[in-house]
């Protein structure tokens, strides 16, 4: 058994759950950006089940700080590289709790100041690591630990912050959504990330069995779902111009919603039609923005 | 010094941990109904699943913990999730 | 070479010739001079580096961190509330193991805000594993630099520094220095010899997490690293002295303390007030000396307990104050001179910038002899009510 050609740079042992859309993510961007990559990780599910002294998953140059800090020591890096004239690539990952708040200083400074180098986000839509707590990027009406369905409440109260946009008003050169469950296609836009010089974004959709309640099997499948539904969109923007936008036959929000726990409360003990329909409003917006849906010829 | 300098390691020692002891279910690969489309291996959260000379699937059960998602994914239903007997 | 010149340009003037690859750094008062000095080398190419404007201390230090893992040369410089904000990456640097040396421009802590001079911002982060080293004057500030990148590098120790100076007291004053040459700072600094850093040909993992049964061991490490500096730091000061003629080998500096009765201890430019102020209790008959405390962390107990150990009484000067506690180099002190009898009065004086004269230095002692201390010197009446 040739284990190299199995676990590429990304080795097994590593301790996320089965079906861990975040160590698919992981395989899947060291597969596209390859051995002369230094990875600089945030705090978070992905440095925690790959680090635990003395053992690591990690086959390239890798380096943990802080859980806020990964844009800023990417800066740094970057510009010690540049001293010493030396080639590696810089990839700076981090959950969304790292990226969409906590680290919302480093990462904004490191884009303003255009370094060269790569931000990837694996968009969990929770703070997965410390027990599913809410985040900037937890869709509206989700509930986790601190934004809990209940009596009075139907969970987050906010949409998604959107990120991308935000960086791309930075005036990053290149930024992307994808998703794990189209791997060819995150592959292809990690590699066009790494080759375009300043800062690139990426914000790869990584769906949690065990935040968001599904068998570990359906992790594709869920991903697939948020995209078919138009809640999640795969698009591209160069230079701040959406270029590449994947459309979809699509599907009704409720047959994504209905498939996790965290979105149960919508349906039991009995189907909340508004809410829903609140859902449904944010995922036609998306497909009205971007312009998502395939027409089907009558 | 003892230990690495920094908490810091070099690749390799994830490998001891072998997660395959975390199984409930476990994959069985049916060549004769595989295409070696590769959509397997790709999804593979674990990267435990190598291939042979015929560019079929070889699983690694050392590290395989039973996700399901090989089966899931696999276009030619060339994989059955089974539970396992310990 | 002599120059008339102020003390946050000789540090910028040290730290380019200490060749750093990378520098990131935020502005703050009072150590923006020597930030402003050294982007402006940069703009006009007299030093080769990666000058990075970062958007705030948290992530000056961070930069560095990374830059200094990467394999080079870095620095930075804060105080006060900068250094605050760096709390948590200043920790991080220390237990990473990376040699990152940092000017801290000594400023008090707000709240209140303050602008002005006392060591509470560096002396708070003496928990964190970085090496403290204390300047008396322009002239130490600026060669504490060259040291402190010795030491800090040096693959035994593996550990960051700060060099404190007195914010505007020293940084914004003009003295007379001796500016090192690039040729003579080479001789004494060689390029920057990485123990480990992030390179794809031998990839590393930096920064693991560290369970239960391996924390504590890694602690031990940096703790066993940081005591090593007591000697590594006398060898590194000894070679100083033998090239350029200037001795701080010494954790720890004695002045007329051969007789003294009343030995005051301090850290900083208080120790040239004190020197004058001894100089005339000397004249007027009083036995003083003045213990200089150069090293703050490793702290020299040792050194500390022989340096005293003749006296009859002793005052500290601590321009600090651990809020509910004590002035925290009096516990350091008293900590040093455990199980003898010596009495150790501990003075809490030029809080926020507050001005401290030779006169106060005499008064002091005069309470000190009264067997009068633990107490803040000079406070407003308003509050004594």
């Amino acid at each position: 058994m040739n284990d190299k050609a199995a676990c590429g740079l990304f080795d097994s042992g590593h301790r996320a759950c089965g079906g861990c859309g975040a160590a698919m993510a992981a395989r899947l961007m060291l597969d596209a950006a390859g051995k002369d990559t230094i990875i600089v990780s945030s705090t978070g599910c992905m440095e925690v089940f790959s680090t635990p002294y003395p053992e690591t998953a990690w086959k390239v140059p890798w380096i943990h700080s802080l859980f806020e800090n990964n844009s800023a020591v990417a800066s740094g890096i970057v510009a010690a590289l540049a001293k010493q004239g030396r080639k590696e690539r810089v990839v700076a990952i981090g959950g969304d709790g790292a990226t969409f708040d906590i680290g919302i200083l480093c990462l904004s400074g490191a884009f303003e100041r255009g370094h060269d180098f790569t931000y990837i986000c694996y968009d969990n839509e929770a703070y997965m690591n410390t027990g599913i707590q809410r985040s900037g990027a937890t869709p509206y009406d989700a509930s986790t630990t601190t934004s809990p369905a209940g009596s009075c409440s139907f969970g987050n109260k906010r949409p998604k912050k959107d990120l991308p946009l935000i960086l791309a008003a930075h005036g990053a050169p290149y930024v992307a959504t994808a998703s794990i469950a189209y791997p060819p296609d995150f592959k292809k836009k990690v590699e066009k990330a790494i080759n375009t010089p300043g800062p690139c974004y990426i914000q790869v959709h990584a769906p949690c069995c065990t935040g968001w309640g599904f068998e570990g099997e359906k992790t594709i499948a869920i991903g697939k779902l948020a995209i078919e539904t138009g809640l999640w969109v795969n698009y591209e923007m160069e230079n701040g111009v959406v270029t590449k936008v994947k459309k979809v036959v699509r599907k009704p929000v409720e047959d994504y919603l209905v498939e996790q726990k965290r979105f149960r409360h919508l349906f039991k003990p009995k189907k909340n039609e508004t809410e829903i329909a609140k859902i449904q409003a944010l995922a036609d917006r998306n497909a009205e923005k971007f312009g998502i849906d395939i027409k089907l010829k009558k | 010094m003892a230990l690495g300098t920094g908490c810091t390691a070099r690749p390799g020692k994830s490998r001891n941990n072998r997660t395959g002891s975390w199984r409930v279910f476990k994959p069985a690969f049916i060549h004769e109904r595989c295409t070696s489309c590769g959509m397997c291996r790709i999804v593979c959260p674990e990267g435990c699943i190598g291939e042979n000379e015929e560019g079929l699937p070889v699983p690694d059960y050392d590290y395989c913990k039973g996700c399901g998602l090989c089966a899931e994914e696999c276009p030619s239903e060339a994989i059955e999730m089974k539970k396992e007997e310990k | 070479m002599l120059q008339i010149t102020e003390g946050s340009l000789a540090v910028a003037d040290a730290v380019g010739k200490c060749r750093p690859q990378v520098i990131a750094a935020y502005p703050i008062t009072p150590q923006t001079h020597i930030v402003e000095a050294l982007a402006e080398m940069v703009a006009n190419c007299t030093i080769d580096a990666e000058y990075i404007t970062v958007e705030s201390e948290f992530s000056a230090l961070s930069a560095c961190l990374g830059a200094s893992a990467a394999g080079s040369r870095v620095y930075s410089a804060t105080t006060s509330q900068g250094l605050a904000l760096m709390f948590e990456v200043c920790f991080n640097c220390a237990g990473m193991r990376l040699p990152v040396v940092m000017t801290i421009a000594n400023r008090a802590m707000g709240a209140p805000l303050s602008i002005w001079n006392d060591q509470q911002d560096s002396i708070s982060l003496r928990d964190s594993g970085w090496l403290q080293f204390y300047a008396e004057d322009n002239q130490e500030a600026t060669d504490l630099h060259y040291l402190a990148y010795r030491v800090s590098e040096d693959h035994n120790i593996l550990l960051p520094s700060f060099v404190c100076f007195d914010g505007f007291i020293l940084s914004h004053t003009y003295e007379p220095v001796d500016i090192l040459s690039q040729e003579e700072a080479d001789r004494y600094l060689p390029r920057f010899r990485p123990f480990q850093r992030l390179d794809a040909d031998d990839p590393i993992s930096f920064g693991l997490f560290a369970a239960p049964d391996y924390y504590m061991e890694f602690r031990y490490e940096i703790d066993q690293a940081a005591k090593k500096a007591l000697s590594v730091f006398p060898k590194a000061g000894r070679e100083f002295a033998e090239l350029f003629g200037r001795d701080y080998s010494g954790l720890v500096e004695s002045y007329r303390m051969e007789d003294a009765d009343c030995a005051l201890v301090a850290m900083g430019s208080l120790c040239g007030t004190v020197k004058d102020a001894i100089d005339d209790l000397r004249d007027a008959g009083r036995k003083v000396g003045l213990l200089k405390i150069r090293t703050f962390r490793p702290f020299p107990a040792e050194e500390v307990k022989k340096a005293l150990s003749g006296v009859s009484r002793v005052a500290v000067l601590d321009k600090n104050i651990s809020l509910g506690s004590k002035g925290a180099v009096a516990l350091e002190v008293k900590d040093a001179l455990y199980g003898s009898q010596i009495p150790v009065h501990d003075y809490i004086i030029g809080l926020g910038g507050r001005d401290v004269q030779k006169k106060d230095i005499a008064r002091v002692v005069t309470l000190a002899e009264e067997g009068r201390g633990d107490l803040y010197y000079g406070l407003r009446e308003e509050v004594l009510k």
